[in-house]
């Protein structure tokens, strides 16, 4: 059994995309009219599931492996790494990081992705990981592919991996994107740009990481998750009921 | 001070990521995220189902959804001491590609209180996630059975339009001896659903 947190920092929205963002189309009839209405956190929001190691199999953060039928998927090698921290810089273990990307064509293992370029049938695209004590993780993939989109006549996706994370409690519950350094697609995309904050966005961009670049190998990339944190009380270690 | 990350849309092809099976992937065929439920859970086994509904009012078929609750007695799994081991509190389902029908089969869920000590009526939180949502819609799934308790709700008390509290309400019927709770998500619109930023 765990404690969870007492209560969380108010999420900062201004630095999250605005709900309704008309070059993004489809925002426009998929985004609440009405204000939302503040709560503070009851026990419902300040726990979560709990997900444990047995959730994780051996090979559920090597995307060049589990979905292998017969050889290696096509692409450029790459370690998607980093840590998982909250707003006092703490490291949070144990949360849930599920990852999902096109491959190295821009295309999507899904039965509704219908763009011309090929699935690769030794690549699934999927992955998950719990992050360790230290709050580090790790992915292998391969770099995805930049694919054209239904949007405006001729907008593309920058090159981008999906993430899903679950930490401690509901409060944290998050799901972004992350963007590849130096991509020139990235300015004009209305989803990357849905964010106001052009240092709030930044922050969703992987810096290439040699030191972790496996030479003749594998190139590496780094992205720090930083997740809500839990405001400071005087019985942050008391036990409930304590 | 670090800031927490920005969010962004989930995209069309977010079952890939958390509901592998809904878009053709073997990763774990295995996995039933709707069926919160064992044998031998406690408490009154349901069945929550419903659409999500855009501006046009056209059904949003590539929504994914997830629940969080309590057991039948009000302990949280994996958290609270004495939850119910047949019940797993987490639910994750895929509206129907054809229809945008989604559907958890669960418990009613016990009361929990506040910070302060206040009971808070039954309830489970919903979150929802789909290409066009930037961020994730966050509401709470009450039940209309439960008037007394949803009287004295402080949650459902912060809304301060009362006709707004009724789009939190699922709708009970029995359908082959089983509680169905019917809770339909407006997004916008007259009935605009209720949510919440924690």
């Amino acid at each position: 059994m765990e404690n969870a947190p007492r209560a969380f920092r108010p999420r900062d929205r201004a630095r999250h995309p605005v709900a309704w963002f008309p070059d993004y189309k489809t925002s426009v009839y998929r985004s609440p009219r009405l204000p939302l209405v503040s709560l503070s956190a009851t026990r419902s929001e300040l726990t979560a599931p709990l997900f444990g190691q047995d959730l994780i199999r051996a090979t559920d953060n090597d995307l060049l492996v589990n979905g292998r039928v017969d050889g290696d998927p096509i692409g450029p090698r790459i370690i998607l790494f980093g840590k998982v921290l909250d707003e006092d810089g703490r490291p949070v273990p144990n949360v849930l990081i599920e990852l999902w990307q096109a491959n190295a064509a821009g295309r999507y293992r899904h039965v509704n992705d219908t763009y011309l370029a090929p699935i690769d049938p030794n690549f699934w695209g999927v992955g998950r990981t719990l992050s360790e004590p230290d709050g580090s993780y790790r992915f292998r993939t391969i770099r995805p592919g930049p694919y054209p989109w239904r949007n405006r006549v001729n907008d593309w996706r920058p090159a981008h991996i999906h993430i899903s994370l679950w930490g401690a409690s509901l409060c944290q519950r998050l799901i972004t994107q992350i963007y590849f350094e130096g991509d020139p697609l990235l300015p004009l995309c209305p989803i990357y740009n849905s964010i106001p904050d052009p240092a709030a966005r930044e922050r969703l961009v992987a810096r290439l990481d040699m030191s972790e670049s496996l030479p003749h190998d594998t190139l590496a990339w780094r992205f720090d998750i930083v997740l809500r944190g839990a405001r400071q009380t005087y019985f942050e270690n008391r036990r409930e009921g304590a | 001070m670090l800031r927490e990350i920005p969010s962004q849309t989930a995209g069309p092809y977010v079952h890939i990521g958390l509901l592998p099976s809904v878009a053709g992937i073997p990763f774990e065929p295995e996995r039933d995220w709707a069926r919160m439920i064992r044998p031998g859970v406690r408490g009154e086994r349901i069945r929550i189902e419903g659409v999500v509904f855009d501006g046009t009012g056209s059904p949003v078929k590539d929504a994914v959804l997830e629940i969080w609750q309590p057991d039948a007695s009000g302990r949280f799994p994996g958290r609270d001491p004495g939850a119910d081991p047949a019940f797993s509190g987490f639910g994750r389902v895929a509206a129907d590609f054809g229809t945008g029908l989604f559907a958890f089969e669960t418990v009613k869920p016990g009361r929990v209180p506040t910070a302060e000590g206040r009971l808070q009526a039954p309830h489970a939180t919903l979150l929802i996630f789909a290409r066009g949502i930037n961020i994730h819609l966050h509401t709470r799934i009450y039940f209309e059975d439960e008037a007394a308790a949803n009287a004295e709700d402080p949650v459902l008390a912060l809304i301060e339009q009362a006709c707004r509290r009724e789009t939190l309400l699922a709708r009970r019927e029995l359908r082959e001896g089983l509680p169905v709770y019917r809770f339909d998500v407006h997004i916008q619109g007259p009935n605009e659903t209720v949510f919440f930023d924690v």
